[in-house]
């Protein structure tokens, strides 16, 4: 059997060129790395940093990739390793969790074949616990990729709201 | 405004200059405040919380690494509030620290084990949550352990401040907060140039040099092999350190003798091998200069540097004198030149160097140094490493008489052992190329122009009788660095330029003893210096081994079986990213 080996991560020339958008948004200043970080995040599909993203920021800002890769670590917003395509934040301060947001997790999890924190083999689902979002107007609520679905009240609002995800 | 402040610590009145820090004024009255993350060399980082102490007035404790004097402050060193939060932070450290300190390498030498025996921690309050990282072993110079690492960041600052490399950082945060590359990558794939600056300043056993002493002394005790060590200019004002001598103490014969007595069948210069790298590379200097070749011809001595310019500056390959290093002439001599003149199969010879360094176990293991299946040095050890050895032999180098080198190979030149200082390289290869340029002698063989500070840069412009010279000189690489910008923008028109990776020079390599800072590095650039003047010979072209093995064996400088020998050639490394394809 042929050893299981990774492909190799080179920066694409579609992701080079968000990226130089992105930094020229932010004027070329190294001080913004973190906004420039989470506009990169958002521009990848799976949500994450790839390594040679990083390093191409570095050359593109100036700075080194340790200091990259030190910010990347220190906040818990940013990732070096790939994520979902769609991760479903499920609210899980009070109100919600009044609203019965445990019963949403569970109906995701069985739904979706998937423990909280793991991602779905084809990389498109994953689900979180975070804290408010501020959406406890609609709860129960999920939100992926900054959009807010919510009143997800029942399996088949459930259902049509990850229908929508594409 | 006064420039002085009015203090006590501890009801004892001092006065120090404005600007002053606690930890430093107390060093004034001989108070040695605890501290793991304050380097008297680095700035400040306030990390550890070690040093707090408690002053008059203020709430909390203040931390004596970043707290600056005040007028009428009184400080106190050794209250009780002071003594629980000290061994409260100790404990925590501890906590977090894999304490198989019989077994590491730093033992009796870490400044953490020495906290402990201060404050009478003998056996650990906290239970271990130290991490269960395994050992990064990815290099043949430095070895690190993640689960020894206390986080004091002396490692990533000299990394950053004073190599420029920037190949360590922080990262993650609370309890994964870790020392570690970009990407928790090995090693030989960041920006480490493996000068082991970080084995320096690591005040425990995180960072340390791979160890070749087991390999040595096996070597010896094989009884087919002929054992044959040279030693490096600056290891002779570095060892006595590591046997409680002053800082700068020329230990030449005590060393000589150390090395016999360890059971080497030969002991020989570094020394001879700097001053045939002189022949070399200032015949290269000058065939250079007189047939058009490429300017300004850097050197090539340091493993450090070459390194980085290999991964940061591969356009100035070409600029490197293509002489190897004294470590790596000496290497190709022995096994050729020395190899016939005994009798011996190269094979059978088993070189060993003593460095001042960590990247010359690296540049050993180079493909570049060895020819038909075989290293021209087999074993690198450091100057720590030496030490050790001379400790399992049972010897206190302080006291033994002294000896003489194995000859030939066993003489070196003044001109040789100032190889070690930063300018020194500079100023031995101007007193061959003045006299080999001029066809006159010398009339005073120092240039005090080219000696350089510790993390300096020197400009010099020489009279080789009428013809200016321009020179430059520079150690540690973010200055070594500032002077290649000068050369790219085309500012400064130099012709030659010495580079050394280590601040001071080898004498302040990353294979020294540990404790060695910047006003150790100075006390033995003094001492290279007193050397060289105390010795009768001077010049590399006069030392008469030096003209014994060109007449027997390489002819002339530059010669085909010297280029063959004693050349090689550098080439770019590849990038962990590179973005070429985007353009």
């Amino acid at each position: 059997m042929k050893p299981f080996t990774q492909a190799a991560d080179v920066l694409d020339k579609e992701l080079a060129v968000k990226i130089d958008g992105i930094i020229s948004a932010h004027n070329g200043d190294a001080t913004q790395l973190v906004g420039i970080l989470l506009d990169v995040e958002a521009a990848v599909e799976r949500h994450y940093i790839p390594e040679s993203a990083a390093y191409y920021v570095a050359q593109k800002l100036g700075v080194k990739p340790t200091q990259v890769y030190d910010v990347i670590s220190f906040y818990t917003a940013l990732h070096d390793k790939p994520r979902a395509k769609f991760t479903l934040e499920v609210c899980n301060s009070a109100p919600c969790r009044v609203k019965d947001s445990d019963k949403l997790v569970e109906t995701l999890k069985r739904l979706l074949n998937l423990e909280v924190g793991e991602v779905t083999y084809d990389g498109r689902f994953s689900i979180e616990k975070v804290p408010c979002f501020g959406a406890c107007d609609v709860s129960p609520a999920v939100r992926v990729n900054g959009v807010v679905y919510g009143h997800l009240d029942s399996e088949e609002r459930i259902l049509d709201m990850l229908q929508q995800l594409n | 405004m006064s420039n002085t402040v009015h203090l006590t610590i501890n009801h004892l009145p001092l006065e120090v200059p404005a600007g002053t820090r606690i930890i430093e004024a107390a060093k004034m009255l001989n108070i040695d405040i605890p501290h793991l993350c304050y380097h008297p060399d680095q700035t400040i980082k306030a990390h550890c919380r070690m040093c707090m102490v408690e002053v008059t007035g203020q709430r909390k404790l203040l931390a004596a690494c970043s707290t600056v004097v005040w007028e009428g402050m009184e400080v106190f060193t050794d209250t009780k509030k002071v003594y629980d939060a000290q061994v409260g932070v100790l404990d925590l450290i501890l906590a977090d620290h894999k304490q198989n300190c019989l077994s590491c390498a730093r033992n009796g030498n870490c400044e953490l084990q020495k906290l402990c025996r201060r404050f009478n921690r003998l056996l650990p309050e906290l239970p271990d949550i130290s991490s269960n990282e395994p050992l990064r072993i990815d290099n043949p110079s430095i070895v690190r352990d993640p689960s020894k690492c206390v986080k004091c960041g002396r490692c990533v600052k000299v990394c950053a401040e004073v190599q420029g490399c920037a190949a360590l950082t922080a990262s993650n945060r609370s309890g994964d907060f870790k020392i570690t590359t970009a990407f928790d990558l090995p090693m030989d794939q960041t920006d480490c140039v493996l000068c082991g600056q970080c084995s320096l300043v690591c005040p425990v056993g995180a960072i340390v040099e791979v160890d070749n002493t087991n390999d040595v002394v096996r070597a010896i005790q094989d009884p087919r092999k002929h054992v044959v060590v040279q030693v490096a200019p600056s290891v002779r004002v570095g060892l006595g350190d590591e046997f409680g001598m002053e800082a700068g103490a020329i230990v030449t014969g005590k060393m000589v003798t150390a090395l016999k007595m360890l059971g080497f069948d030969k002991v020989f210069d570094t020394n001879f091998s700097a001053d045939l790298t002189i022949m070399e590379e200032g015949s290269e200097l000058l065939d250079r200069i007189k047939n058009g070749g490429k300017l300004p011809m850097i050197t090539s001595c340091s493993p450090g540097w070459v390194t980085y310019m290999e991964k940061q500056h591969p356009e100035l390959c070409d600029n490197l004198s293509t002489a190897k290093s004294p470590q790596g002439m000496f290497g190709a001599v022995v096994k050729t030149y020395y190899a016939q003149k005994m009798g011996w199969d190269p094979h059978d010879i088993v070189s060993v160097s003593v460095m001042p360094c960590t990247a010359k176990k690296y540049e050993a293991s180079r493909p570049e140094l060895g020819r038909d299946g075989y290293r021209d040095v087999d074993y690198v050890l450091t100057t720590r490493e030496l030490a050790k050895l001379i400790r399992y032999e049972g010897l206190d180098l302080s006291v033994l008489p002294e000896s003489e080198f194995d000859s030939p190979l066993g003489i070196g030149s003044g001109a040789g052992a100032i190889f070690g200082a930063t300018g020194g390289v500079m100023e031995a290869a101007l007193r061959t190329a003045y006299e080999v340029y001029t066809g006159q002698t010398l009339p005073r063989l120092e240039f005090e122009a080219v000696r350089n500070d510790v993390n300096a840069i020197k400009e010099a412009t020489i009279d080789l009788n009428g013809t200016p010279l321009k020179v430059a000189i520079a150690n540690g690489l973010k200055n070594a660095e500032e002077i290649i910008r000068r050369v790219e923008s085309g500012e400064a028109d130099y012709i030659f330029i010495e580079i050394m990776a280590c601040p001071g020079g080898c004498i302040g390599g990353g294979g020294q003893p540990i404790g060695t800072n910047n006003a150790v590095r100075d006390a033995r650039i003094k001492a290279l210096y007193e050397l060289d003047k105390s010795l009768p010979l001077r010049k590399s072209h006069d030392n008469p081994e030096i003209k014994t093995i060109y007449e027997e064996f390489f002819g002339a400088p530059l010669s085909h079986r010297s280029h063959e020998l004693l050349h090689t050639h550098y080439h770019a490394r590849p990038k962990k990213h590179d973005f070429s394809h985007l353009k």
